[in-house]
């Protein structure tokens, strides 16, 4: 690895590690989530009904982290905050992977 | 700006699956033959910097919240083509394993993200930079190719979500998918970005930008393209691009 390319991985790990602003300060400032992701309960709420193609299709795919949270609803901002740390490593992690598996299949060695 | 499953009728994320994956293959096409290994981990530092900067939600006080992409710069760095590919990685990771955005509109997202913003971006970039090849020009087209690429891509998200309610609704007029009208969707999504997240996803690229161009000049894209044209004392470069084009 280059001088050049250790100086760009630790600003990345630096950025890693302040992602949990990420969710604290929206939640200081009262916000919630985006506009057009909200779950079929929240629909609900808003609409009085849940569109039936919605809530055929809203839980077709189970991640294994949703919403980057190990602690589910209702997990206290402490767990919320560790899992979104830890979420923030698996995903370099995931996307380093996917990265070389594609580099390996589209670029020739030693080229 | 991810767009959760159940939102998009059939008749929408299908074809921009289609249009995603062409997109995805002339990516791959291309970087076969201009890429070597030394690049794979750029390429890996970007899609991991797209991952990580999405995940700062900026709070619209009391309302949404929303995030910058980081196409605009990664386009600028390592050029759209790339930048596809680097951001469409990380949504895919940010679908599979975070459920952050839908299995059935990835194609949609990946379409407004990582194709669209990118192209965007890059563009706008080359427009307002124009012959310039330094000073204060260069900020403003790297803020304004931050600015007004993510702002298209929210536009075409909220054009997405807008329609569905004219493709598909159910025998009692109920919309099947994504419930908003274009009138609320449209500029719900654009507003939220041109006069919030947009200004952030600028303020990104502008900061890296002028930090590559004080350390990594040559590692730009954006400015190394015809790089040895520019370069030429006193040459007229329009006239010289004009000229290569017609060779």
């Amino acid at each position: 690895m280059t001088g050049q390319q250790k100086k760009l991985w630790k600003g990345l790990l630096v950025l890693a590690l302040m992602t949990p602003l990420g969710i604290i300060i929206p939640e200081k400032f009262s916000a919630g989530g985006a506009w057009g992701e909200w779950g079929t309960d929240t629909i609900a709420r808003l609409l009085g009904y849940v569109p039936e193609g919605l809530r055929r299709w809203a839980g077709i795919w189970k991640a294994p982290i949703p919403d980057y949270n190990f602690g589910g609803k209702g997990a206290s901002t402490t767990v919320q905050v560790i899992s979104y740390l830890a979420s923030g490593l698996i995903g370099i992690l995931a996307v380093g992977i996917l990265i070389y598996i594609i580099g390996r299949i589209i670029v020739k060695n030693g080229k | 700006m991810h767009i959760p499953d159940g939102y998009l009728s059939p008749q929408t994320y299908l074809p921009l699956y289609g249009i995603t994956i062409g997109f995805w293959s002339l990516s791959l096409r291309k970087m076969k033959r201009e890429l070597s290994t030394k690049h794979v981990p750029y390429l890996a530092m970007a899609s991991a910097f797209s991952f990580l900067i999405m995940m700062f939600n900026v709070p619209v006080p009391g309302g949404t919240t929303g995030h910058a992409v980081g196409a605009g710069i990664i386009a600028l760095l390592l050029g759209p083509w790339t930048a596809v590919i680097a951001v469409s990685v990380s949504l895919m990771i940010q679908a599979l394993v975070f459920g952050d955005g839908g299995i059935t509109s990835l194609g949609a997202n990946c379409f407004n993200m990582a194709v669209v913003m990118p192209f965007v971006s890059y563009w706008v970039f080359r427009f307002v930079k124009g012959n310039a090849a330094g000073g204060a020009r260069l900020s403003v087209a790297a803020f304004l190719s931050g600015y007004v690429g993510l702002s298209v891509a929210a536009v075409f998200t909220g054009i997405e979500f807008g329609i569905q309610p004219l493709i598909a609704h159910g025998p009692g007029g109920r919309p099947l998918y994504a419930p908003y009208p274009l009138s609320v969707a449209l500029p719900a999504m654009a507003l939220e970005h041109m006069l919030l997240f947009s200004i952030v996803e600028g303020i990104i690229t502008v900061l890296l930008f002028r930090y590559f161009v004080k350390h990594e000049p040559d590692m730009i894209y954006a400015l190394t393209m015809g790089h040895n044209v520019a370069k030429q004392p006193g040459g007229d470069t329009g006239a010289v691009n004009a000229g290569r084009l017609e060779k």
